[in-house]
């Protein structure tokens, strides 16, 4: 009976909701929004004074601004949002209870505490160390670190009640195969198992050292156990954007994974494979020799790369086969261009892959390469690529995702709609500018973290770099347009999200579309009705010949990118090594 | 042949089935794709570029570094610029260059053509090494404690700005110093 009280049945997708479980969701979604719109702020401040023809803010406020900005950003919207999402993969998706609400409850307040002390203590200028906190840099107090630390640990209890849950659903016999979606989030929970295990490791002695309980911190050691977390935190976004993506294909399309075997394999390429993608930062790092380099960033490394092929062919193939059933068989695309691009979520989807995939990933791959990385480490190329991965791509798929589970689990009528389905768009549109603009500056030599390339109070020595190259004045004023459309898109979506949670139509039936009760149905009706594959006569030929052309054109361009990178490399006009 | 289930539903029984023929194709070109960029770094590169990332490096305590660059300074000071030390080593030596916040230093001077081994090193916090050679930059990370040995062959005349490209405290963007390449 008590049981019987602590859950709801969602009248639209038949899952039973735990209601301490749901509680923990919104309260750790709605913390997501607000550091969400704190870093918006922040990064619109930022852009305005790496716009050089603006430069708005003041050196010192710059640094600060820019410091909480990466770290409210990159660690507490994500992680907050992503905590939320662990809870609803591990039990409104399985149906099942939450087993312990207190370790969640201990978790979030953790994770609050520590962000709020931290990002009050950066704001006020007493922690200017950048998101990477590089020792022998050290904050004004050891409070920064030790908020940091406080945080983390609540984080590691979060992920850690995401596997008690799953466990205690399987030894109930709730569960047997996951989901998708709760596989995906699981693949994201284990690489942010160690990536929290590995930054706590790198950031306790640093906290121990401005106590002043141990005498110095070796930083080649710091960097190569920070970016176990720096990166690796990176690679929990990437998965959890993924099962995101499979998720919001079924959401607007009704999509079915085409291979669930081959879609999980990938995920565990992730978790084989990408913790090497730390080995990235470290490239031009003294200290390490050549071959532990070139084996982790690249061999290993690119079997993770493999996993993002294999997501990015298998889900415009699942919404490919998805659609086709529906009867848009005509040509090679008229499965494409009948699909929802009014529906919020597709949009994001689309968004989310195209510059993740093409920006963020080639990009990544290429600055990943040790002899390429000389040209690329630390200029502005870097935060443009991590802009277009874990802000264009996992952002967007975080946005897109949020439409359909704020009003499902708020029970709450979404508002704004019209606003909701040109977001993405937006947003979109706003972040290629800025990727496009940053990118190109990094490649022309712009570092990243810099108030002044025109070093105009630089007391001996100066050089304008704008002048010495004038076209950098144009990319970095497209960064600044981008920043500010980007802005504004993803205001658009914090309008919609808290209008939608605090004065929307309360109800327990919200307006969501035909095909969203059916993606959370193991018995979808939309096609054929059986859940069988319609078109399983059609095998000889190509199922998805749509999806593989768009693929194939995708890795030539890959490809030509590739080497055009190495051509670039061969411009420089000195030699090396 | 297995059903198909969304992916935020359980799958049912037995879901696992052999790759499609879109499927395999696409999983073969990736894993050459994959192979192919892990010989272009490892052994392709190595063999034809001309620009390689061979860093060494070496432990040092930074006081001793920063004696042995003072030492360099003195041994081949030329003369000043904006009241920093222009050294012009022999060609063929060691360069120590000295990062500090929020300064590079000396300002070396080369001749082209030459091969020098740069020792590059901090005194107090982390550093980037950023000479802004158009169309683009070479970069490299400063560790206090660790020194970045570089080969550089300067192949062209002029001046080289070298700026600081790892955050290094407020005055991070007052950091510059110069490479000035003669016949």
């Amino acid at each position: 009976m008590a049981t019987a009280a602590m859950m709801r049945r969602c009248e639209i997708t038949g899952l039973s909701v735990d209601r301490s479980a749901e509680r923990l969701i919104m309260l750790n979604a709605v913390t997501a929004v607000v550091y969400l719109t704190i870093g918006g702020v922040l990064a619109l401040l930022i852009t305005l004074t790496r716009w050089q023809a603006v430069h708005l803010l003041a050196a010192k406020l710059f640094y600060e601004f820019l410091s909480t900005h990466g770290v409210v950003m990159l660690i507490f919207w994500i992680l907050f949002f992503e905590v939320a999402g662990l809870i609803f993969a591990s039990t409104v998706l399985l149906s099942t209870r939450m087993v312990i609400p207190w370790l969640s409850w201990v978790a979030y307040v953790m994770m609050l505490g520590g962000s709020v002390i931290a990002t009050v203590l950066m704001l006020s200028g007493q922690a200017t160390v950048m998101f990477t906190s590089y020792p022998p840099l050290r904050a004004e107090t050891p409070w920064y670190y030790a908020a940091v630390l406080v945080f983390a640990v609540g984080a590691i209890l979060a992920v850690v009640h995401f596997f008690v849950n799953i466990v205690a659903a399987r030894l109930r016999g709730d569960v047997g195969s996951l989901p998708l979606f709760t596989f995906a989030l699981m693949g994201a929970a284990i690489i942010a198992l160690w990536s929290l295990l590995s930054g706590a490791l790198a950031l306790f002695p640093v906290f121990l050292w401005t106590l002043g309980v141990i005498p110095e911190v070796d930083p080649g050691i710091y960097r190569l156990l920070y970016w176990g977390l720096g990166h690796g935190a990176q690679q929990v976004n990437l998965a959890a954007m993924v099962g995101v993506w499979y998720g919001l294909a079924s959401l607007t399309t009704g999509a079915r994974p085409v291979n669930e075997g081959l879609s999980r394999i990938a995920i565990v390429l992730y978790v084989l494979f990408i913790n090497m993608g730390a080995m990235h930062h470290l490239l031009v790092d003294p200290g390490l020799g050549t071959w532990v380099k070139n084996v982790n960033a690249s061999y290993f490394m690119y079997a993770a790369v493999m996993g993002s092929l294999i997501h990015a062919f298998s889900i415009p193939a699942s919404m490919e086969l998805a659609l086709r059933e529906r009867g848009y068989r005509r040509g090679l695309f008229e499965w494409l261009r009948r699909a929802p691009w009014g529906e919020p979520g597709f949009a994001a989807l689309v968004v989310s892959m195209i510059l993740f995939g093409l920006l963020g990933g080639i990009s990544g791959v290429i600055i990943g390469g040790p002899q390429v990385n000389m040209i690329s480490h630390n200029t502005l190329l870097v935060p443009a690529h991590f802009h277009m991965t874990v802000v264009a791509g996992t952002t967007s798929a975080f946005m897109g995702i949020a439409y359909y589970l704020v009003p499902l689990i708020f029970q709450r009528q979404l508002l704004f709609r019209r606003l909701a389905q040109w977001q993405p768009y937006v947003y979109g549109f706003g972040m290629l500018i800025l990727g496009l603009g940053m990118g190109l500056a990094g490649h022309w030599g712009v570092p990243r973290r810099h108030w002044d390339i025109t070093f105009s109070t630089a007391p001996v020595l100066g050089v304008n770099l704008q002048e010495l190259r004038p076209e950098i004045a144009v990319f970095l004023a497209m960064m600044g347009i981008g920043g500010i459309i980007a802005v504004i898109g993803g205001a658009m979506f914090v309008a919609v999200a808290v209008a939608t949670v605090f004065v929307g139509h309360r109800t327990p039936r919200p307006a969501v579309g035909r095909i969203v009760p059916e993606a959370f149905s193991p018995y979808p009706a939309i096609a054929g009705g059986s859940g069988e594959p319609a078109a399983a006569a059609a095998h000889r030929t190509f199922e998805v010949p749509g999806t593989l052309v768009i693929s194939v054109v995708f890795l030539i361009l890959f490809i030509f990118l590739y080497g055009f990178s190495w051509f670039e490399l061969s411009r420089v006009p000195w030699k090396i090594g | 042949m297995a059903s198909r289930v969304s992916a935020l539903a359980k799958p049912r029984g037995v879901w696992w089935e052999g790759l499609g023929r879109d499927e395999r194709l696409w999983v073969w070109l990736t894993v050459i794709w994959g192979i192919a960029m892990f010989l272009m770094i490892a052994f392709v590169w190595p063999l034809i570029g001309e620009e390689q990332n061979r860093l060494h490096s070496y432990r040092v305590d930074p006081v001793t570094f920063a004696s042995q660059a003072e030492a360099f300074i003195q041994q081949y000071q030329i003369g000043q610029r904006d009241g920093v030390p222009v050294v012009a080593p022999p060609p063929g030596g060691d360069v120590y260059l000295d990062a500090r916040a929020f300064a590079w230093q000396p300002v070396v001077q080369l001749k082209r053509g030459e091969t020098y081994r740069f020792l590059i090193s901090s005194r107090d916090v982390q550093h980037g090494f950023s000479l802004v050679m158009p169309p683009h930059s070479i970069n490299v990370q400063v560790l206090p404690g660790y020194v970045a040995v570089l080969e550089l062959t300067p192949e062209e005349t002029g001046e080289f700005p070298l700026i600081c490209n790892e955050y290094c405290g407020l005055g991070h963007h007052l950091m510059i110093g110069r490479i000035i390449v003669t016949e």
